[in-house]
């Protein structure tokens, strides 16, 4: 086995008794109560407190109360209490903050107490008296923490008759951040996350008492790649997407899985759409990879799918045309050219089409290759390797060593007359460094999902989905198998990927090979050693850790991410 | 004893006079002493902070963290700002001195080679006066390197706050002084003897504390805990301010004299043709006493007493038995010309705007209640507005991440709970205006 479980099990943390509403749970040493309390459904309400981000105790909405076993203070020993024959508990008459109360043996913490209940009725009421309270306009509203906490925990309504305090209103904190002061309640969450995650030390508060501020640093902007994650733990709607605001209502949004195709750090994601149209994307947590962030940049990708450029119609020699004659024509095409035909394949396209990939060069006894994207770091969560999925390449042996940038070897062939074919899947051949004049010696099929100078060329096109559009995985920089599903249907005239090669493969003799996911996914666990008894279904949403000992070695180009540290 | 010289015909605050009145003896001894010698004395003098809490200074010194190997750090309170409160400031005005003296003596026991001078923004005064007594005690080697040629060093430094209230709050302060804002840190984790000035062990002591600390070793721990009352022992310096007829400074040994002593006798009593209403005796946070009220207290042995506002003893015990405190010695005197819902409203409206804004309580609440006494006395009272604003008070004290929680609801609470009558009073009166009016804006 290759997956994470054949690995010798994570040490066992160290597991201690706590006591939450009078029910006792073994939690790892320094849990936060908050933490504690969710282990066994206990709802401990909060603003400020973020898993991800320091604690500052500030909301104080998540107050409890806590005691400790009493012992007599000479012998050590239990005091007991004969009403009930267990140990006595000291009750510390102040409640205390769950997010600074960190697990202890033999704590104790109450959760459900009258002095509980008005506290939380307390700070509900202080959030809500300077807050304008203007949810039928408001972004957040359906995801909004106030609203949700009101309802489980304010009294529902208000003794305040005073003038409200104003704030300013729409403040353009940075090109894709918007601010509403009078919403804000001052958690400093954003504050947190600029200094502590984004590294980019620009918000803060400004004026004193209920009159404080959230903006930017004087001349400062918010601009950094990662702003729109403040948005995203912005527990009420202070700060909203420029992007996304007013185009619709969250509880619309269908809901689904995906990845971030930026880079090899593979962000998980959601994908939030309505009726086949998306409208954002959002960071989905992943302890593992990237935590409860994304880049701003991945969440524009979006936008490629309905972009002007978008491949639609199925060409064969400039003439639209059906998936049935554009395969037959690229099969002939390839027949034509025997033994000298090359595979293009792509490090943005998912575990599932290298694989049938390789097939396909295996089956042409083509040479094969993937073009390798280089960028700048920025040591948070994109990575210097700007393909999503140049590992799983090497897991399904589509390539054996790292990719080049240029395609040099391809381009000595076509000029020495050796490749007389070239099967280009999802890849640009001018910018892999093919001249124009290159692309004219050669016969092109094409498989991808946008315009350019290659698709002009190809004498067959075929429209494929982008990673919005279909299922699959990708594996990412720590060879970790993460899946992605299909959020809306792609355009008329697009084919799936695996549908247009495995009937390619067919077409070329390659026998009946499913297109179907789970089906392919069968084969695919017989053949690649590396993905030996996985299923695609069982894939967790978190994804699955693969052995990354047969690739060890290689000259990754990555440098340190969040949660990647490259190889000394 | 801090007050000996002070008011003397040609006392002066430099280095010359204090050394004629025997000054800097105290440290010269100190620094032959072993350094947790004078810890030793300090706790057995059971010296109490004179910034508000009470806390025994010695168990204070004795929560230093003194293993991590970090360096430990000094910082006088000098950010005076409780209303009430004016002592320190005079103590820096008039003999600051005596002030760097207890400090170096304190640092010495604690081993700390960095002090700090917090002092606050409105005592620009005060800090020229300190910057030039530093550099004195400086010249003189009573401070900076290689003190009185013992090997000792350490520099004492001022920093000016910018005028906030918190700032006085230890852990605000700290933030404050490490160029923060200064928001109070939450305990858990960060209690100063662990991690406080930049995440190192720190002592904050009050300026009349630390003065103290000075006769403390001057005279030993065990005489020192003579002076006073039991566990409130030595001298405190009260500040009477208000509708009397001598107000100002006085030291006296704490718990010797009661407030009816005070007020009455040394103060001379109230102004001509009035009568003591109502009587702050620590600081305008401390819960108000109504004169006329009585407490009846448990002694030692089971027995009871009772008492009136004027028998109370200016200690730190008794005034918290009887539902207030010692505070920070601030004792603001209101006859019955004032009218106790204007005067909460003045005192929201200073809390208010001090409110550093962090935590929800205390930023929401404080605003709220200085909008309620202020429509109140803006004739637009209601008759449960006086439950409505305690009831705020309540929402807010023991929830907030530092002391200022209470700071702001104990007036409203004991005001209201005192004084409820005139609270109702003062609506029938102040919403005799017609329905139809404007609001006020």
């Amino acid at each position: 086995m290759n997956v994470v479980e054949s690995m010798p099990p994570p040490p066992k943390p160290d597991l201690i008794t706590v006591n939450i509403d009078g029910r006792d749970v073994a939690v790892p040493k320094g849990t936060n109560a908050i933490e504690a309390a969710r282990l066994v459904g206990v709802d401990v309400p909060f603003y400020c407190y973020h898993p991800k981000l320091s604690v500052v105790g500030n909301c104080r909405m998540c107050l409890i109360e806590i005691g400790m076993p009493a012992v007599d203070p000479a012998t050590k020993a239990p005091i007991m209490d004969p009403a009930t024959g267990k140990q006595r508990i000291n009750w510390i008459p102040r409640p205390q903050i769950g997010c600074a109360t960190n697990a202890s043996p033999g704590l104790h913490i109450r959760t459900n107490t009258p002095q509980i209940k008005d506290c939380r009725e307390g700070v509900m009421e202080f959030l809500l008296i300077n807050h304008p309270l203007d949810c039928p306009i408001c972004d957040q509203a359906g995801e909004c923490k106030l609203q949700e906490q009101a309802t489980g925990y304010g009294r529902g309504y208000s003794r305040f008759i005073e003038q409200k305090v104003v704030k300013p209103k729409r403040t353009q904190l940075g090109p894709r951040v918007t601010l509403d002061d009078e919403r804000c309640i001052l958690c400093s969450r954003c504050i947190r996350f600029c200094k502590e995650i984004a590294r980019d030390d620009v918000l803060g508060f400004i004026d004193r008492g209920s009159y404080s501020t959230l903006t930017c640093y004087p001349g400062k902007k918010l601009t950094n790649n990662y702003s729109l994650n403040t948005v995203d733990i912005c527990p009420v709607g202070a700060l909203t997407s420029t992007d996304f605001r007013f185009k619709m209502r969250v509880w619309f949004l269908k809901q689904t899985n995906s990845i971030d195709t930026e880079s090899s750090v593979g962000a998980n994601t959601v994908v939030w759409s309505r009726e086949g149209i998306i409208y954002r994307i959002t960071p989905r947590r992943n302890d593992e990879v990237n935590d409860t962030w994304m880049s701003d940049s991945g969440r524009e990708l979006y936008k490629q799918v309905r972009s002007s450029d978008r491949l639609t119609a199925i060409r064969v020699n400039g003439i639209d045309s059906s998936l049935d004659v554009a395969v037959q024509a690229a099969a002939e095409l390839i027949r034509a050219s025997a033994g000298a035909v090359a595979v293009v394949g792509s490090g943005r396209s998912s575990v599932e089409e290298q694989f049938l990939t390789h097939k396909l060069a295996k089956l042409l006894q083509a040479p094969a290759g993937i073009v390798s994207r280089v960028g700048e770091g920025d040591g948070i969560l994109i990575s210097a390797d700007r393909n999503p999925n140049v590992r799983g390449a090497l897991v399904t042996g589509l390539i054996q060593g790292l990719p080049q940038p240029k395609l040099e070897r391809l381009a000595a062939g076509i000029d020495a007359g050796t490749i007389r074919t070239v099967v280009a899947i999802n890849e640009d051949l001018v910018a892999a460094g093919l001249t124009p004049a290159q692309l004219a010696k050669v016969a092109i099929v094409y498989l991808g999902t946008h315009v350019q100078p290659t698709t002009a060329a190809a004498r067959v096109v075929i429209p494929t989905l982008t990673v919005f559009e279909k299922s699959g995985t990708f594996v990412n920089q720590q060879f970790r198998l993460q899946k992605f599903a299909k959020a809306v249907p792609g355009p008329a005239g697009a084919s799936d990927d695996l549908v247009a090669l495995s009937r390619l493969l067919a077409a070329l003799g390659g026998g009946a090979i499913p297109s179907e996911i789970n089906a392919l996914w069968s084969l695919m666990a017989e053949e690649v050693p590396a993905l030996k008894t996985i299923a695609f279904g069982r894939v967790p949403a978190t994804g699955l850790q693969l052995d990354p000992a047969p690739w060890a070695g290689l000259p990754y180009v990555e440098g340190e991410t969040l949660h990647y540290k490259p190889a000394p | 004893m801090i007050f000996r010289h002070i008011d003397e015909p040609g006392y002066t605050n430099d280095l010359a006079c204090y050394q004629r009145h025997g000054g800097y003896g105290i440290l010269r001894k100190a620094v032959t002493m072993a350094p947790q010698a004078i810890i030793d004395e300090v706790r057995k003098s059971g010296l109490r902070g004179r910034g508000g809490a009470g806390f025994p200074c010695g168990v204070k010194w004795g929560l230093v963290d003194r293993k991590s190997g970090k360096p430990i750090y000094l910082i006088v309170n000098a950010d005076e700002s409780e209303p009430g409160t004016f002592k320190d400031r005079y103590i820096i005005h008039q003999d600051p001195h005596q002030l760097l003296e207890g400090t170096m003596i304190s640092c010495f026991a604690n081993n700390v080679k960095q002090a700090y001078i917090y002092i606050r923004g409105e005592f620009p005064h005060g800090a020229r006066i300190l910057e030039r007594a530093i550099a004195e005690a400086r010249a003189a080697n009573l401070c900076g390197p290689n003190i009185l040629g013992t090997g000792y060093s350490c520099e004492i430094y001022i920093h000016r706050g910018a005028g906030a209230y918190i700032c006085g709050e230890e852990t605000g302060l700290i933030e404050s002084l490490e160029g923060k804002r200064a928001y109070p840190r939450i305990k858990p984790p960060y209690f100063p003897a662990v991690l406080g000035l930049y995440q190192c062990p720190t002592i904050v002591n009050n300026v009349e504390t630390l003065c103290h600390v000075k006769h403390i070793v001057d005279m030993g721990g065990e005489a020192f805990s003579k002076i006073g009352t039991p566990n409130n022992t030595g001298t405190r310096l009260l500040c009477v301010s208000g509708h009397v007829q001598r107000p100002g400074y006085y030291e006296f040994e704490v718990g010797k004299i009661t407030l009816g002593e005070l007020l009455n006798e040394v103060c001379g009593g109230p102004l001509p043709g009035r009568k003591f209403k109502a009587v702050i005796p620590g600081g305008s946070s401390a819960k108000v006493l109504k004169f006329g009220e009585t407490f009846t207290l448990k002694n030692k042995d089971g027995s009871t007493r009772t008492l009136t506002v004027e028998d109370i003893p200016m200690d730190f015990d008794t005034m918290a038995a009887c539902g207030t405190m010692g505070g920070s010695g601030g004792v603001i005197v209101m006859d019955d010309s004032v009218n106790m819902v204007e005067a909460l409203a003045n005192i929201n409206a200073f809390y208010a705007h001090e409110s550093c804004g962090q935590c929800t309580p205390c930023r929401e609440g404080s605003l709220w209640m200085k909008k309620i006494t202020t429509r109140m006395v803006h004739d637009e009272a209601r008759a449960e507005d006086g439950t409505l604003v305690k009831s705020v008070a309540d929402q807010i004290a023991g929830r907030t991440i530092c002391a200022f929680g209470e700071a702001c609801s104990w007036p409203t609470q004991s005001f209201v709970a005192k004084f409820g009558e005139e609270f109702k009073e003062y609506a029938a009166l102040k919403n005799s205006k017609s329905a139809d009016a404007l609001p006020i804006v």
